[in-house]
């Protein structure tokens, strides 16, 4: 463990902290009682204020913070307002879709995109280039959730390969739950794919420029082998962290296409947890999303310092 | 010494596609170079020189338009396909660069960079492959070469880097060693040792070289012969000795009198040649230097004045050598 691990590790764990304080303070600053709201305007206060015993709702903030903190130690996150079932029940359900939706997603991405950023940029203001931009910018326009309907229109209504929408979950083997998720997977792929193969080819190009491409041309090496030794490797750090960002998103920002495709995922959960006001289950996700952000960002830096050399020793 | 020539470029032209429309970089440079023998360009900043080193290369843009005759060995170089010229760069000609801090690729050891173009050229194992790297790294003077074949680039100075950079160039132990500025990024305390390193090199492998330079001083120390580059023309050429001796061309003569020189008294402001370098993009139809000459007439700026000999291979692209030699050549 060198101390660029240890330190970002430090980071981690202070941003987390952080992240927990801000959802916890601003989700107890909303106006409104839990009791209150689950029991009715006509409750009685005498049953509204023994419910708010019952939730713990009268202790002390920092109690009920601590209770909180000490809860996702253990696992333990409470029961939802609603429902009345665990929370973490709730989103381990969600999950197991979500979590494999978004890497599903994330690896037709950068197939995608790092075949279109790499060939465009190999190919620089060549007829292919031109081309395959031109269709990126068509898919940076597309909205996602159209193109998810041109899709089931496609596969489903008229070929009847896949169907159009819910999710056969994974009881039944791999394959029904990876075909369920493959239209909406690719939906969210393709404007990821068009944003990340620009990015892709603008790192490349950039790297071309540098001197040690010259240098490695002199040395004898022809153009595509300069392309894969050389440049490929210089050009993944911005690659990478868009790539980070896009990951972070599909985790939690695929409400859209999980209405499209009839999915009970994450997104959909926090959607119906607010409209609820079931508080106890979206302080949860929150938190949840956040850490999942800062992680998919802590693997990020530390793939950096193995692509890098001179990132793991300017912490040393 | 009627040897055939190593490397012989004949009427060389290089245009270059800029924004600004196509720029004649080189144009009618010719010259031979033997085996073991050293040739230096020297000139300002874009006066086509190292155009010239990348047009030898192969390494200047596809856009780049090239004509005349390049051959080396008697084989003809213009034109040829990347994959067969691929097969002679850092394997008979090498070229070492400017920048030593970019020159490299940050993100692969020192060992693996100067063992590439062995593994490249040559049938050599990888093990070989950096068995030769250290001994090279070694004899380019980088110290502790065997501990440091695996570090990286940003782990040394510019002048070791520099090193790396000629430890690799040398690799395959090529016939002509092109060096553009190799000493313009480097303190001047290191210029001096990279220079003797070079020209060492040069003289224990028996390599040709061609040395660029804006800098009259390295080029007099360390080349036989030279070439005075101005506007993408060779304005003079021949042995150093003589050019020394007796500078034929006004610029050639411009430049000498700009040089810094110790002892000058205190105050005394350094000479330099007035005017700017012509935009490549739109020379003028005359002799290239004609706007900043002093002695320039209507009928230099009629057409490029011819080469003429002033003496034994000795040779300035000027028709007015009767005044610019008769001033008592350098001129004070």
């Amino acid at each position: 463990m060198s101390v660029f691990f240890l330190r970002r590790i430090l980071t981690l764990v202070a941003t987390l902290v952080a992240a927990s304080l801000i959802i916890f303070l601003v989700l107890d600053a909303l106006p409104g009682n839990a009791a209150q709201m689950l029991m009715g305007a006509d409750a009685s206060p005498d049953a509204v204020h023994a419910l708010t015993v019952k939730l713990g709702l009268d202790q002390p903030l920092t109690v009920r913070y601590l209770l909180w903190i000490r809860g996702m130690a253990v696992g333990d996150l409470g029961n939802s307002y609603v429902y009345g079932t665990p929370v973490a029940g709730l989103i381990a359900e969600r999950l197991v879709l979500t979590i494999p939706l978004a890497i599903m997603s994330m690896l037709i991405t950068v197939v995608l995109a790092l075949a279109a950023g790499i060939y465009t940029a190999a190919n620089h203001n060549k007829l292919g280039d031109v081309g395959v931009m031109s269709l990126t910018q068509i898919g940076i326009a597309l909205p996602n959730f159209w193109f998810a309907i041109l899709l089931i229109l496609l596969f489903s209504v008229k070929l009847q390969l896949l169907s159009a929408g819910g999710f056969a979950g994974w009881d039944d083997g791999i394959w029904p739950g990876i075909r369920s998720l493959l239209l909406p997977a690719i939906s969210l792929a393709v404007v990821q794919a068009a944003i990340l193969a620009r990015v892709t080819r603008s790192a490349v190009l950039e790297v071309l420029r540098e001197d040690f491409v010259r240098t490695a041309r002199a040395k004898g090496l022809g153009k595509r082998e300069v392309l894969w030794r050389h440049v490929l490797r210089n050009a993944m750090i911005p690659v990478m962290t868009v790539m980070g960002l896009q990951f972070a998103n599909l985790l939690a920002g695929t409400i859209v296409i999980e209405n499209v495709f009839y999915l009970p995922g994450l997104g959909r959960l926090i959607f119906q947890s607010i409209a609820n006001r079931d508080l106890i289950v979206v302080r949860n996700c929150v938190m949840l999303l956040a850490a999942m952000v800062v992680i998919v960002n802590f693997v990020v830096d530390v793939l950096y310092a193995f692509i890098d050399p001179r990132i793991k020793v300017a912490n040393l | 010494m009627s040897e055939a020539p190593l490397i012989e470029v004949k009427d060389l032209g290089v245009t270059l596609n800029t924004s600004r429309g196509p720029a004649q970089a080189v144009r009618g440079v010719s010259f031979a170079l033997r085996r073991g023998e050293t040739l230096g360009l020297v000139g300002e900043s874009g006066c086509g020189k190292s155009v010239t080193a990348l047009a030898l290369m192969g390494l200047l843009h596809e856009s780049a338009v090239i004509s005349g005759s390049i051959r080396l060995d008697g084989a003809e170089l213009v034109g040829l396909p990347d994959a067969a010229y691929c097969k002679l760069r850092g394997n008979r000609i090498s070229m070492i660069f400017q920048e030593p801090m970019t020159a490299l690729n940050p993100m692969h050891t020192i060992g693996h960079q100067v063992a590439e173009p062995l593994l490249r050229h040559t049938g050599v194992s990888a093990t070989q492959a950096r068995q030769e790297a250290i001994a090279l790294l070694d004899r380019v003077g980088l110290p502790d070469a065997a501990k440091r074949v695996d570090a990286y680039p940003h782990q040394f100075s510019g002048g070791q880097r520099q090193r790396i950079t000629i430890a690799m160039a040398l690799a395959c132990q090529p016939d002509v060693l092109i060096a553009d500025e190799p000493t313009t990024a480097l303190d001047v305390t290191i210029q001096g040792q990279i220079l003797d390193l070079i020209a060492g090199l040069v003289a224990e492998r028996g390599m040709s070289m061609i040395l660029i330079s804006h800098d009259l001083g390295v080029i007099a120390e360390n080349v036989e012969r030279m070439m005075v580059m101005y506007g993408g023309t060779v304005v003079e050429s021949g042995e150093t000795d003589a050019v020394f001796t007796r500078m034929g061309h006004p610029y050639t003569q411009g430049l000498f009198r700009a040089r810094p020189r110790l002892g000058a008294r205190k105050g005394t402001r350094l000479k330099t040649i007035a005017g700017t370098v012509p935009e490549l993009a739109d020379l003028p139809a005359g002799c290239t230097f004609a706007d900043r000459c002093t002695i320039a007439e209507a009928r230099c700026r009629a057409a490029l004045p011819a080469v003429v000999d002033v003496g034994a291979a000795h040779g300035v692209r000027c028709i007015r050598t009767d005044v610019s030699m008769a001033a008592g050549g350098v001129g004070a």
